[in-house]
């Protein structure tokens, strides 16, 4: 699930093997032992608590950092030359020379590596040094020590609002209840409080906590990373077990809240806390451009190693072609003349070190240099920033920027990605009959509309008024007036949304989706059950949204003092976040305004003041005038202060679903009003308070998909489940309704019947749908099963099978009371963006574990599926039926895109620019058990194939190993390059699989955002991160490494020619310091400058041309052929800037580094301008570095022929600059030649531009174009696009 | 609220970080690549013609005088056996020769820029630091010692393999030669001799005390200090001829400057009539079928005759030119029609 640390697995293994015959960990508490020493401690085996994420220590900084460093190939093949140039017969420099790229490139990346570790070891430090509270056997109480104090064994007392500095078991708290609330943000983002649990018998609740007589051992598993699991028992001397689980454990980062003081004892400490392990830091994955670049580096060892064979040869047939030895050619140490074949095996040697600039090993350093700038640019885009979270995009992978701009797959969640994930009660069904709730459809429908203040208004003043009940409440407070109160309503609604920060209406719809206007029928229904009898499927169908669920209670004040600046992701928090602002704005006159009228309309039992209700003024009252509510404020403001005294109470739910439930329940009165372990109350309508006591609860997971709480009813003492769960979950256990066929359960089964029928409704219309079933429990039968639930849950082994089952056993024969349809609403601009990626040619998958029909009908709203699309189901069960069914499907795809003449693969990428094809669009549709068959051998093929013809393909019902087994699958059956995009912890195995996974920072926690490469926000940021930032960092990236190859070969080549004219010897005319300068100084700064800043075409034309996309998905901003496009222009430019130097002074008196001088300047302009070529927007940034880059040229080589004047030998600089400089020749063949060298890829460009103009170049003379008549332009080239197919495309 | 806003990760929202920096976005339109090939052209064409037309006023003279040839009058010295040989090569010349005339010594096929060769030397003893007179650096090797092990000054093979023919130019004026005065002062770059190059102190007033215990190089018939006798500033290291050849060329067929004719009746040039360069011939080449030459030419602003940059020039620009015709059809047959449609 999480991604793991190599060196975890490691230590695991290592602590194993360590302790074979010890699976577990065994702690026992450190106070009896505190005077004795560090050795005879009984935990003395397990880490302390400090942590030390620093590799390295001060004086074992260089050469540990060394030995990193040289884990990489580049730095391996540098010291490989270094040393190799001090072997005396094959040196090329002196060998102090050689050893300056290489000592500059270590030097450079271990000042930023000890830079990183240093801030590494500073954040340690303070860590380790944060205070905590360790008990003392002598003092007998807790007293002050560090972090780093902190030992296995240990007792701990953590405060309200501090941090656990270790992982510590929960012995005892200071809440009655004998629970303690956890924030989790720091560790997972998820600001939604954690309820822990005591491990009960230990300490005694209202007392002081007394650790010293805890005379028990804990057992439980050796340390891991999972966060959700955590299991083992405390054996007392007696032997007495008792077990506990995750829900008992205080992880180290997390923050207790609502709780005063929490102690316990500590399990794991520093690096072997759940939160240390789960610190993975940055992932690194290698893109696909670098994959590429890879193997054209080696494309350039072969080069070299070409030219070497050519210097080796070269150099054994000069020597060979002397009659006898001439006086310049130098013999050995013994005064002897090496044979000829030799020397030729020596120099191939020697050609490696003086050619090593062939094999680019700055690219590395660049490319990572270019992707900070990258990631920086895209983190900084105001665009990608959403302002109700306060949050930017998050690049969490380092390296595969430009993998965003080639993406040709996206695979997205549905939920919480395509959609808000902010649930919204809409209908129910209860009994077989299903009650619309029309009047909150119709509501909620104007909140959607809201977007004008005056649109709120005109409904406000024309239709249904006594849905806004605001002006009632008007007409009875002020009289019959005014239109003018409604307009200072919306002004206050629009200020109060300005307040909120919000853009979009969102975070001000957010505190009304909430509030629920209950369905007049069935209101009376829930009344004339209430007044009669007291119970009823009304009753107990409420009673079940109120209990089965997992939502917290939490006063607002008390604990949720976070900053703006952190996120509210949770749902109620967010909403009540925003409510308060809102509230604040409006004033408080206002609610006791509605106060009053409650009381007046008096009649029956609505609690519109529960706990966070009591801000929002008009749309709050509007239930309340509808529902025709009775209220008495008295005896509601008792409960209330009696449950948290005057402070605003929010509901924390885990899921949006519950939150929306529990809402829907409060509108008809059944309010949930506190939970504890133990016991759940409930207020009913009329005001009377259920205490339930809680069993147990059977928690909710994607095995099972239901959840149940097995609760005593106060009253009848019953002992009664509700569950609640996936409508298949629940059908298929009810208590024999499908097989029985007799009178008594004919009822039970036409309620079964029709419900369904109403589900399906429901999902049809896109809702979610839950269905909620009881069942009573006789007291044995409970108490026999209570008895196996125990056992499983002390178990170590198998604890998980042995739960499942003990769940599945009790989970059947239930009573089905009703179901529930929640509307989950598309994201802004989730269509467009849709259509965005799809026009720029990307294929969108959504994978969903919803039920088909609500899947394809979000589909068809958020654009994935059109209506005249032809749409294929898959859903079957049998094998042999689905086969015959894709192969049908297949033979005639086949055939229809066969007809029109043309291969469809090739159609399809000759006609990228020129229009989208005429094929039929298609879309399938496939289920989770279709999908495993789809996926098994045999049938793999076929359904790839068939999936290519696609044109948007929707999975439903699949489980997160089916969406990332899909994902894979399409990534290695066709190669393409893929991109998840998901929200939940369900995404994550997706969002791993894919070659970028984005993570939505969503309602559903930070898992997704933790396992990703990217986190967004909003599903809609995807078309710009792609669109533009994918596309520009591509193009960029693709152009600065073609570029760098390009640069590296035009520059060794210079040296390469000159062999062919000093007897293949290795020498170099251009003196070495400034050969070294060259590319580290003098032209390394504008490629880099090229790779972040470059853009060929703007932003806004990238987005209204999604098509321009297709570059890099077919990735022709770097290929093969552009790879030794390159390379040929660099040999070529380099045969003119040798060569024409070279007739120039050939026979001529120059010395040898006076020739080189002219040709190092040559080289300079001639890179330099060829970028200039390259660059196709010029800012300031530009001109200084391109200039700034020549005049250092200048300077340093002026300045070094000044200085250096019998420095380095043999090489002799002095003077010679100046003299070249003196002399109009010098200027005469650096014109000339530049001229000449960039002569032919100028034309080519110009030529391009103007005979087959790139659709990127057109898009570039758009631009230029005003903006009217630029749009213009741009629906031509759409309206050409969509109109031109039909003559043939590739014509 | 305040405190908030400031603390919020809302990105800054200036030009640069939104990438909108105002930038200037060059395209290429007819209106400035045709009327920029034509300017470039013109140009080029106007720099090519000058550079041309200065290479032609450019007289050169050159004569082999390797002696490969039977018929040539070098041929007998290149026999092994002749240990001293001198020869004499005649020209004449049918106009004025106009000076300054430079007097250069060619070789060809022979590599100055053979790596070991060009690091085969010792820059500190070339500084007159007498300490690596006693132990010449290890890059000198095997010209560092002799067999005797005895210091070698200079060291290393540059130095040891120094080219040694002298020449003495006589005009034949009525059958008597008039020895034309060469001037050897200031031929070798102003900052070897000045700057880079220096000589040791002299011993007890003497200047070739400062190298005792150190032996001449193998091939050289005399000491450094006794490169010239009558002249202590062109002696030693400070030797013109010394520096000249010290500064390695860069490609194996080249000349180095061996006089000036600048002094007396040829100050104008040479006249036209008949010349006798006696040449004392000294250095082998055969061994590597080198070529030598001697080379009189005059010299302009471009430095000596040349005639590949004025034609390299003249070509390019023609191409330029012709490239902003076939540029102007291109563009009247594609762009134009285009730019109707739009």
């Amino acid at each position: 699930m999480t991604w793991t640390n190599p060196l975890t697995l490691l230590r695991q293994g290592w602590t194993r093997h360590w302790n074979p015959e010890r699976p577990v960990r065994t702690v026992v508490s450190n106070l009896p032992f505190e005077d004795l020493k560090k050795r005879e401690q009984p935990n003395r085996q397990y880490e302390g608590n400090a942590i030390k994420t620093n590799k390295y220590r001060l004086w074992s900084f260089i050469p540990m950092n060394l030995f990193e460093q040289f884990h990489r190939m580049a730095n391996i093949y540098f010291v490989g030359l270094a040393i190799l140039n001090f072997v005396p017969v094959v040196n090329a420099f002196q060998p102090e020379v050689a050893l300056i790229p290489i000592c500059i490139i270590l030097a450079l990346t271990a000042v930023k590596d000890g830079w990183e570790d240093f801030r590494r070891y500073q954040t340690d430090q303070q860590l380790n040094n944060t205070p905590c509270f360790i008990f003392s056997r002598k003092q007998m109480c807790f007293v002050e020590r560090r972090w780093k104090d902190v030992r296995v064994g240990d007792f701990v007392r953590v405060l309200s609002n501090e941090i656990i500095p270790a992982d510590i078991l929960l012995l005892h708290t200071s809440d009655p209840n004998g629970v303690c609330h956890m924030e989790t943000s720091n560790l997972d983002g998820e600001t939604s409080l954690k309820q822990r649990k005591v491990v009960p018998g230990f300490s005694t609740l209202g007392e002081p906590f007394q650790p010293h007589t805890f005379d028990s051992t804990v057992v439980c598993e050796n340390p891991n990373n999972n966060l959700n699991l955590f299991k083992g028992y405390v054996e007392r001397p007696d032997k007495r077990r008792t077990g506990f689980g995750i829900d008992s454990l205080l992880l180290r980062g997390c923050m207790v809240r609502n709780t005063d003081d929490a102690a316990g004892i500590v399990v794991y400490t520093g690096h072997e806390t759940k939160s240390m392990l789960n610190n993975s830091g940055p992932r690194y994955k290698r893109s696909k451009i670098e994959r590429k670049m890879n193997t054209d580096v080696l494309f350039c060892v072969v080069l070299l190693f070409f030219m070497c064979l050519i210097g080796a040869l070269g150099h054994a047939i000069w020597l060979e072609s002397f009659p006898s030895i001439p006086s310049y050619i130098v013999p050995d140490s013994n005064g002897n003349y090496t044979p000829s074949v030799l020397s030729g095996f020596y120099m191939f040697f020697t050609m490696i070190i003086l050619l090593q600039v062939m094999i680019p090993v700055s690219l590395y350093v660049s490319i990572e240099l270019v992707k900070m700038g990258q990631i920086f640019f895209i983190t900084q885009d105001v665009e990608l920033y959403d302002e109700e979270l306060d949050r930017r995009v998050q690049c969490r992978a380092l390296n595969i920027t430009e993998d965003l701009g080639q993406i040709q797959y996206v695979f997205s969640d549905k939920t919480g990605t395509l959609t808000e994930n902010k649930m919204v009660f809409r209908r129910c069904s209860i009994m077989g009959t299903e009650y619309c709730h029309e009047e909150n459809a119709a509501r909620l429908a104007v909140i959607n509309g809201a977007n004008e203040e005056e649109e709120v208004t005109i409904y406000q003043q024309t239709k249904l008024p006594s849905l806004f009940p605001l002006e009632e409440l008007q007409d009875i407070h002020t009289g019959d007036e005014n239109q003018a109160n409604a307009q200072v309503t919306a002004a206050n609604q629009r200020r109060s949304r300005e307040a909120a920060g919000a853009q979009s209406d969102m975070a001000f719809s957010s505190p009304l989706e909430t509030v629920v206007v209950p369905d007049r029928k069935l209101m009376l229904e829930v009344d004339r059950e209430m007044a009669s009898i007291q119970t009823g499927p009304y009753l107990d169908f409420f009673l079940a949204l109120a209990v089965c669920n997992t939502v917290l209670l939490s006063s607002v004040t008390a604990q949720r003092q976070r900053v703006k600046g952190r996120r509210s992701s949770s749902y109620s928090g967010g909403s009540f976040h925003n409510m308060r602002q809102w509230f604040r704005k409006c004033g408080l006159g206002k609610v006791f305004t509605s106060m009053r009228f409650f009381k007046r309309r008096g009649e029956t039992l609505r609690d519109p003041f529960s706990i966070d209700e009591d801000e929002s003024d008009g749309f709050h009252s509007s239930d309340v005038s509808d529902a025709t509510g009775q209220k008495d404020i008295s005896s509601e403001r008792k409960v209330k202060s009696g449950l948290s005294g005057s402070e605003e109470m929010c509901y924390e739910a885990h899921s949006p679903d519950e939150a929306a439930l529990i809402h829907a329940a409060k509108a008809y009165g059944f309010t949930m009003v506190e939970r504890t372990p133990h016991y759940v109350t409930v207020k009913l309508p009329d005001g009377a308070l259920l205490k339930f006591e809680v069993l147990d609860i059977l928690t909710f997971d994607s095995t099972r998909r239901r959840m149940s709480i097995i609760v005593r009813h106060p009253h009848t003492k019953e002992i009664i489940m509700y569950t609640k769960g996936a409508d298949s979950a629940i059908m298929e256990r009810l208590g024999n309704v499908f097989t029985d066929m007799s009178q008594v359960y004919s009822e039970a089964k036409q309620t079964a019947v029709k419900t369904q029928r109403d589900l399906d409704m429901y999902a049809r219309n896109g809702l979610r749908t839950l269905c909620f079933a009881k069942k009573v429990i006789s007291e044995q039968e409970f108490r026999a099963w209570s008895a196996l639930r125990q056992e499983a849950l002390s178990a170590i082994d198998e604890k998980e099978e042995r739960l499942m089952e003990t769940a599945n056993f009790i989970e059947s024969s239930f009573t089905l009371l009703g179901a529930t349809g929640i509307e989950d609403r598309l994201q802004e601009s989730v269509p467009e963006t849709i259509q965005a990626l799809r026009r720029a040619g990307m294929q969108v998958w959504v994978l969903t574990g919803d039920k088909p029909e609500t899947a394809i009908n979000i589909a068809y709203s958020c654009k994935l599926l059109e209506h005249e699309d032809l749409v294929f189901t898959f859903s079957t069960n049998r094998k042999s039926v689905f086969k015959m069914r894709v192969e049908d499907t297949l033979g005639e795809l086949r055939r229809s895109t066969l007809s029109p003449g043309a291969d469809p693969q090739f159609r399809g990428y000759s006609s990228a620019f020129t229009g989208p094809l005429m094929e039929p669009s298609i879309g399938l549709v496939i289920d989770g058990s279709t999908l495993s068959m789809a996926m098994s051998d045999e049938l793999v093929e076929q359904f790839v194939e068939l999936c290519k013809h696609c044109r948007a393909v929707l999975c439903c019902r699949v489980t997160p190993l089916q969406k990332s087994a899909v994902v894979k699958l399409i990534r290695q059956k066709l190669r393409v390059m893929t991109l998840a995009v998901g929200d939940g912890a369900n995404d994550v195995n997706m969002i791993q699989a894919a070659d970028v996974g984005i993570g939505v920072s969503g309602q559903e926690g930070m898992q997704a955002v933790m396992a990703s490469d990217f986190a967004i926000t909003r599903f809609k940021h995807l078309q710009r991160l792609l669109l533009v930032h994918g596309h520009w960092c591509y193009s960029r990236l693709a152009n600065m490494v073609i570029y760098f190859f390009y640069k590296n070969v035009a520059y060794v080549n210079l040296l390469f020619w000159y062999q062919f004219f000093c007897g293949f010897s290795a020498t170099a005319m251009i003196d070495y310091w400034l050969m070294i300068f060259f590319n580290l100084f003098f032209t390394s700064a504008p490629p880099i400058m090229f790779g972040i800043m470059e853009k060929e075409v703007s932003d806004s034309t990238l987005l209204s041309l999604p098509e321009l996309y297709k570059r890099g998905q077919h990735s022709e901003g770097y290929r093969r052929s552009t790879f030794w496009i390159a390379i040929l222009d660099a040999f070529y430019q380099s045969l003119v800037c040798f060569f024409i130097p070279y007739w120039t002074y050939n026979g001529s008196d120059i010395g040898i580094f006076a020739f080189g001088t002219p040709m190092n300047t040559v080289s300079l302009f001639t890179i330099i301008l060829h970028l200039a070529i390259e660059i196709k927007s010029w800012t300031v940034v530009h001109w200084v570095i391109m200039i700034g880059s020549v005049l250092v040229y200048f300077i340093v080589t002026l300045a070094y022929s000044a200085i250096c004047i019998s420095c380095n030998p043999p090489s002799d600089p002095y003077w010679i600059m100046h003299k070249q400089m003196a002399d109009p020749m010098f200027y005469l063949v650096c014109i000339l030649t530049t001229v000449v060298a960039l002569l032919p890829r100028y034309t080519l460009h110009v030529l391009r531009g103007t005979l087959a103009p790139s659709p990127h170049l057109r898009a570039r003379q758009l631009e230029r174009l005003s903006p009217s008549h630029r749009e213009q332009r741009i629906r031509e080239w759409r309206g050409l696009r969509d109109t031109c197919i039909s003559p043939s495309p590739s014509a | 609220m305040k405190n908030e806003e400031e603390a919020s990760e809302r990105p800054d929202n200036t030009a640069f970080t939104q990438q909108q920096l105002p930038a200037w976005q060059p395209v290429l339109s007819a209106g400035i690549i045709i009327p920029g090939f034509l300017i470039i052209g013109l140009a080029f064409l106007g720099i090519g013609i000058a550079l041309f037309l200065t290479s032609q006023t450019i007289q050169v003279l050159e004569m082999d005088y390797t002696g490969v040839e039977k018929d040539s009058p070098c041929f007998r010295c290149t026999s092994p056996s002749n240990q001293t040989c001198t020869c004499e090569v005649t020209f004449s010349l049918s106009t004025l020769f106009t000076g300054p005339v430079f007097f250069y010594y060619g070789l060809s096929n022979y590599f100055q820029n053979f790596r070991k060769y060009g690091v085969s030397k010792d820059d500190y003893q070339l500084t007159g630091d007498t300490q690596y007179f006693k132990s010449p650096r290890d890059v000198c090797f095997p010209y560092a010692h002799d067999s005797k092990n005895n210091p070698i000054v200079p060291c290393g093979a540059i130095a040891s393999s120094m080219f040694n023919d002298t020449f003495e130019l006589y005009q034949i004026i009525n059958g008597t030669k008039k020895k034309v005065p060469l001037d050897g002062k200031g031929i070798s770059w102003w900052t070897d001799y000045n700057i880079k190059y220096r000589n040791p102190l002299p011993v007890n007033g003497s200047f070739a005390s400062a190298f005792d215990g150190t032996v001449k190089p193998i091939n050289w018939p005399k000491a450094a200090y006794e490169l010239d006798l009558t002249d202590p500033n062109n002696n030693g290291f400070l030797n013109q001829d010394f520096l000249v050849w010290m500064r390695r060329a860069a490609l194996p067929q080249f000349r180095k400057l061996y006089r000036r004719i600048t002094e007396g009746d040829y100050a104008t040039g040479l006249p036209a009539g008949n010349y006798s360069l006696t040449v004392y011939y000294n250095y082998p080449v055969l061994s590597f079928d080198g070529r030598k030459k001697v080379v009189f030419s005059n010299v302009s602003w471009m430095g000596g005759k040349n005639d590949f940059l004025g034609i390299a020039y003249l070509v390019v620009g023609s191409l330029c030119v012709v490239m902003s015709v076939v540029m102007l059809i291109v563009y009247a047959k594609f762009k134009f029609s285009d730019d109707d449609d739009a």
